[in-house]
């Protein structure tokens, strides 16, 4: 046992020949690490290059790098204003879907986690159900909702149902944190003078930072990449955000191929850069909400 | 208020856990029930805490819901209001719509293409990602990266790869001289649903991936340790070791597989529109269809609540037979804490 925990643990006692023949064991999982990597980063990198062709180079030089580089098909789109309309709808759109939605989850999974009062669990439970409602069971429904209200070709009309349908996962996760957080934290602060909501507002919520941060995230992600309640809510392109914005693209441009894939790369940007700056707290959000639900 | 006992004013806020309800949660200081007023207050305040939630919930979600229920009963069209009431029609309709037939079965499919490949697909990428590897971060945030984009993109970019001839797919088979090979993709009768399996495997795969890692990394390494002194080799080790202890996990990601074949929309609606000739139309896209581009509401609402009929009864008997052992998941909690 002493002998196995020492090799495992002290690296430099290791002898070089095990350490080759630890290498030679690794080998087949590099392979197939490296395979499934290239089928992963293929048609990202495809659609990258592809964007500095021509859609006439495309078809006689599929593999190649461009020859010679055509940037127009990135610079024209960066310069169009419809393009940037759909970004800056989608990201509006996607702040005021997660303010609304952590906000309103942040104060009720107070109340259900802090306290006591009769039809706390039922209450809990209601919004525990919406965790099983396929969202496209409501989209018909809610359209006419929508229409009702006037709030069709309206940002609200897609920023409200979304934090509605939100709230479930939300509360479940800021629920389980809040009650985390120590009562003798809440005696002491009721002590000094503190209001429920001054409570809430001063010590429950900068506690609650990270979990914030992690419903924050998974609500931006799951915003940006709505699709369906977007397409129905906005017929005039003026808030069209990003994926109806490809959407019509493709169908308007749909011979131009490479003109496409430099709208699809410009789309990616911002999602993976996000991924990129947000990894843990949406893996962290990801694997808690699942379990969670 | 400014009368009472210090005491008794810290016990209005003791977060109660667990089992006991409202009623029980008594002061410290002795009484066997918390004066009347601050109990009023209480529910007072949790009530104004709840408002906006409980006020978006029931208005967006619930609502719209329950008006689901009631237009399935009408033939409608979707302007005015509905009168022309047609009882269960809409419903024994269902059961004779090839189309609506052709999406469970379609949904069946799918579910099973997950089950047999694309999980175990997951779960052993999983388990070569938990070793200590150079560049394992790096592999999993390429494979977990797709499931960032949104559906849509990933449904413009795929179906411009396997568009026939000139997609990358055709070329690359052609280039190694397998041009048999390649062919319709999602424009074929026959290759729609595989090609579109393909899709979605390479679009979910790191997700499921990802719930794997979590619940290995819950595993104690002395557990393996362990069975490794006992002689336990590798294959062994993962059988009877990891494979129990990673069920928890396994039956969350199954259910969720489930759940995602019977809402799946966007991914489809950008690839084929349910195409060619309904045969990868799922139960969302024939709601939209039916609901949104032929004016009838009345049926269109009768699919969706039979979705949601069969998301609910899958659900709970998954819940009531398979996630009961699991300390975790949604019910399981919920009754815990009833």
């Amino acid at each position: 046992m002493s002998a196995v925990v020492k090799s495992a643990v002290v690296k430099n006692t290791v002898p070089k020949s095990v350490v080759r023949r630890r290498r030679l064991r690794t080998l087949p999982v590099y392979v197939i690490l490296w395979l499934v990597g290239a089928v992963m980063v293929t048609p990202l990198l495809y659609a990258l290059v592809s964007g500095f062709k021509s859609t006439d180079q495309l078809s006689s030089n599929t593999f190649g790098l461009p020859h010679p580089w055509v940037t127009s098909n990135y610079t024209s789109l960066l310069a169009s204003g419809p393009f940037w309309r759909s970004v800056g709808s989608s990201t509006l759109i996607a702040v005021a879907t997660a303010l609304l939605t952590v906000g309103a989850s942040a104060l009720a999974a107070y109340a259900l986690a802090r306290f006591a009062f009769r039809g706390r669990e039922v209450l809990f439970t209601v919004f525990t159900m919406g965790l099983m409602f396929p969202f496209a069971v409501a989209i018909l429904p809610l359209f006419i909702l929508l229409r009702t209200f006037g709030l069709l070709d309206n940002p609200w009309g897609v920023i409200l149902p979304q934090a509605a349908f939100g709230l479930p996962m939300t509360i479940v996760i800021l629920r389980g944190f809040f009650r985390e957080i120590p009562g003798e934290l809440e005696e002491a602060a009721t002590l000094d003078g503190c209001s429920p909501f001054g409570f809430f507002w001063r010590i429950l919520l900068p506690l609650a930072r990270p979990a914030l941060g992690t419903v924050s995230v998974l609500a931006i992600v799951g915003s940006w990449n709505n699709f369906l309640l977007p397409l129905l809510v906005f017929s005039e392109p003026t808030w069209w955000t990003v994926p109806v914005g490809i959407q019509q693209f493709q169908g308007q441009y749909a011979s131009d191929v490479a003109r496409i894939f430099a709208y699809l790369v410009l789309a990616m940007a911002p999602a993976l850069a996000f991924y990129a700056v947000a990894e843990r707290q949406l893996i962290g959000g990801i694997t808690l909400g699942a379990t969670k639900g | 208020m400014t009368h009472s006992t210090s005491t008794s004013t810290a016990s209005t806020y003791v977060p109660d856990r667990g089992k006991s309800t409202g009623v029980t949660a008594v002061s410290p200081g002795g009484g066997p029930r918390r004066p009347v007023l601050r109990r009023v207050r209480d529910w007072f305040a949790a009530f104004v805490f709840t408002v906006p939630a409980l006020a978006l919930f029931g208005m967006l979600v619930l609502l719209p819901m329950g008006y689901a229920f009631y237009i399935s009963f009408f033939n409608w069209g979707g302007f005015g209001s509905p009168t022309d009431s047609v009882g269960f029609d809409n419903y024994t309709r269902l059961f004779q719509d090839p189309v609506f037939l052709g999406d469970l079965w379609r949904g069946v499919l799918l579910v099973a293409f997950s089950l047999v490949l694309q999980l175990p697909f997951a779960l052993a990428m999983a388990v070569l990602l938990n070793q200590r590897l150079r560049g394992r971060a790096v592999y999993r945030m390429l494979f977990f990266a797709p499931y960032i984009l949104s559906e849509v993109i990933t449904g413009v970019l795929f179906s411009m790869i396997f568009a026939p001839g000139d997609g990358l797919a055709d070329k690359v088979l052609g280039a190694v001289g397998l041009d048999g090979l390649g062919g319709l993709w999602f424009a074929g009768q026959n290759t729609v649903l595989p090609t579109l399996f393909l899709v979605m495997t390479w679009k979910y795969f790191g997700f499921h991936m990802m719930l794997y890692l979590a619940g290995l990394q819950g595993i104690p390494a002395e557990l393996h340790e362990a069975a490794r002194i006992d002689g336990a080799g590798g294959w062994q080790r993962f059988r009877h070791v990891t494979l129990p202890l990673l069920a928890p996990t396994l039956r969350i990601s199954v259910f969720l597989s489930v759940i995602g074949a019977i809402q799946l929309f966007d991914l489809v609606w950008v690839i084929s529109a349910g195409g060619p000739d309904h045969h990868s139309e799922t139960m969302v896209i024939s709601m939209f269809q039916y609901g949104f581009k032929r004016y009838q509401m009345g049926y269109a609402s009768a699919i969706s609540v039979a979705m949601f009929l069969i998301s609910l009864v899958f659900a709970l008997a998954y819940q009531r037979f398979v996630l009961r052992r699991d300390t975790e998941g949604a019910i399981t909690t919920m009754r815990a804490n009833r």
